[in-house]
């Protein structure tokens, strides 16, 4: 069965409020380990052929840090957080209490420290998509890239891509209040996740 | 006046001098170029995936092994002679570093494998390549010389 390709719109939008709450607890997450206030959008859901989803996100070239975890379990998953670099250096010196500069390039702790707002922002928005659907949902650990958009998307779409076309994203962007840090989290169900995840909450197609 | 096609993720396309195709962001992708010297008919591919026995899909430019082929046929209807085609292939980078070996973040090498695969059973000679690393390229393909153009974010650009 080709994935993606017979989503209903209430199993969409059963997606989509799973996702309000999980990003809202990647939110708290985030407020709590910045000291700051952190604002969230709702989240857009959007099904795309792969040549469509790099102009979802700025453009192919555009330079981002890419932070990719990669969920076990029965309803294996990945998920994507994106910051485009300034913003990525932003977050960093935030954590490390210290500035980079406009043409400094993040260092080893900065890129262990951006990875770690991966792992605590996934983990936040897992653990409700947990006690939604009593499945269990076993993140590896982050890794991370600062590349062009279009490369790190690469990767993570050829993992769904052995089993469809199309990329189902969930795109919640994160906003610093009073500053302008923002990113994007996607969430990207392998072949079978969605429907597994659909059937423990019980919506039908 | 040169036109330049953009080429997304799984797709190819074909098309003669004095245009160029362009391709933008390749990571674990390979980007696959294929060139007639006499009628400068030339036609790239954009692959995500080694092999289509992994999944099936309708569209075969996702594939290294079906994507070669599928091009092919398409320079043929644009006037190429397959008999002359020549190759230059850039991607297959592996993004993400994770501490398990996991065989699909090997992604970008097997793509690369794959491609050389398919071009040498279509009997394609490959002239160039850029492949391997860790880092994003996007990728030119001028028809009226059948250069390549590689440009990277931290390591420059050069012609292939």
């Amino acid at each position: 069965m080709p994935l993606y390709d017979n989503i209903s719109e209430t199993q969409l939008d059963a997606f989509r409020e799973i996702g309000t709450i999980g990003a809202g607890n990647g939110a708290t997450a985030l407020s709590q380990l910045m000291g700051r206030k952190i604002g969230m959008s709702v989240p857009a859901i959007s099904v795309l052929p792969f040549s469509q989803v790099p102009d979802a996100v700025g453009g192919a070239e555009k330079l981002v840090a890419g932070i990719f975890t990669t969920v076990g379990g029965p309803a294996p998953c990945n998920i994507l957080f994106m910051f485009p670099v300034e913003c990525a250096k932003t977050l960093a010196g935030h954590l490390m209490d210290r500035k980079y500069g406009k043409d400094e390039a993040l260092d080893e702790v900065g890129m262990s420290a951006l990875a770690e707002v991966g792992n605590i922002v996934s983990g936040a928005y897992l653990n409700s998509l947990a006690s939604f659907t009593n499945l269990e949902f076993v993140p590896s650990v982050p890794a991370l890239a600062i590349d062009m958009a279009g490369a790190i998307l690469n990767t993570v779409l050829a993992r769904i891509g052995i089993a469809g076309d199309h990329a189902l994203l969930m795109e919640t962007v994160f906003s610093e209040i009073e500053g302008n840090v923002s990113g994007h989290f996607f969430l990207l169900p392998e072949a079978d996740s969605l429907e597994k995840i659909m059937e423990a909450i019980g919506v039908k197609g | 006046m040169a036109n330049i096609i953009k080429i997304g993720m799984a797709d190819l396309n074909v098309t003669v001098s004095p245009n160029i195709l362009q391709t933008c962001g390749l990571g674990s992708c390979v980007g696959i170029c294929l060139w007639d010297p006499v009628t400068k008919v030339s036609g790239m591919a954009h692959i995500m995936l080694p092999s289509s026995s992994l999944g099936k899909t309708a569209n075969d430019a996702k594939f290294a092994d079906t994507a070669v082929p599928l091009l092919i046929n398409e320079m043929k209807k644009t006037g190429a002679d397959p008999s002359r085609l020549v190759a230059k292939i850039a991607g297959g980078a592996q993004m993400f570093s994770f501490y398990s070996s996991n065989d699909i973040m090997k992604i970008g090498e097997r793509n690369t494998e794959a491609a050389k695969a398919a071009l040498q059973s279509a009997r394609i000679r490959l002239l160039a390549e850029d492949t391997g690393g860790s880092y994003g390229r996007t990728i030119e393909f001028y028809s009226e010389n059948g250069k390549l153009y590689v440009r990277t974010i931290n390591l420059g650009e050069k012609y292939i």
